[in-house]
């Protein structure tokens, strides 16, 4: 299990490749990639700035891998997430789950961002034309969020 | 002493990024915390008084109805947009 939270980019491929390596129990490896887009709510965006809770953040994240590993059966997860100064098209979040078979990978993955995207302690902060803004959180993620405690 | 913490657009909003409070008995929920800093008006009542207010207490994400002790930490910043 890796969590990271860096300033520092990453290569996605890379991530990838090390979910499964020395491991050849692994059947399945899933992840999801997430990037800087060029355009939010209307706006052309230039770049963002991501804030986060320093202490707090790992410890968010950590929990959070550790519930996807008591509800499915996974061989590895690696969490890393960007802080900082970031530019369009730059990946800013990577969740890599590695299982025997491929349901429990997908399902994890799947639940890891629903739940980093409503618990992990980060902020963005856009560049637009019209100046800096806060991204405000969207009810969708917090319903996306709400699904995994339904029965 | 309680240390309160504030992040991104709460802490650009209030000017403040921490500061400490004497404990007293009747903080005895984050909730009751986040009341007092409410009743100082302006701003601190704008702000924290919103829907979206999340809040943690010793670096782990709580409701308002999180009991409050002497010596802990809470946080209040807006409804996180990671990932």
């Amino acid at each position: 299990m890796a969590i990271r939270v860096q300033a520092s980019a990453f290569d996605p491929g890379q991530e990838l490749n090390a979910l499964q390596a020395a491991n050849t129990g692994v059947g399945a490896v899933v992840c999801f990639v997430g990037y800087v887009r060029d355009f939010n709510d209307g706006r052309e965006v230039g770049g963002l700035f991501l804030e986060h809770f320093p202490g707090m953040t790992e410890k968010a994240l950590a929990r959070i891998a550790e519930e996807a590993g008591q509800r499915w059966p996974l061989l590895n997860i690696d969490i890393l997430h960007r802080i900082g100064r970031l530019e369009p098209g730059e990946p800013i979040v990577f969740v890599g789950t590695a299982s025997a078979h491929r349901q429990a990978a997908f399902d994890a993955c799947n639940f890891v961002m629903d739940y980093l995207k409503t618990r992990a302690p980060f902020w963005k902060k856009e560049d637009t034309a019209e100046g800096p803004r806060w991204v405000e959180g969207r009810a969708s993620d917090q319903d996306a969020a709400g699904r995994w405690t339904k029965e | 002493m309680i240390r309160v913490q504030f992040f991104a657009r709460y802490r650009e909003v209030l000017g403040l990024a921490e500061e400490e409070l004497a404990w007293e008995p009747d903080l005895a929920t984050v909730g009751d915390l986040r009341e007092h800093l409410v009743q100082r008006g302006g701003q601190w009542a704008e702000t924290l008084g919103e829907r979206g207010l999340m809040c943690a207490r010793n670096e782990e994400l709580c409701g308002l109805a999180e009991p409050l002790r002497d010596g802990d930490e809470v946080a209040f910043f807006p409804t996180v947009t990671g990932g």
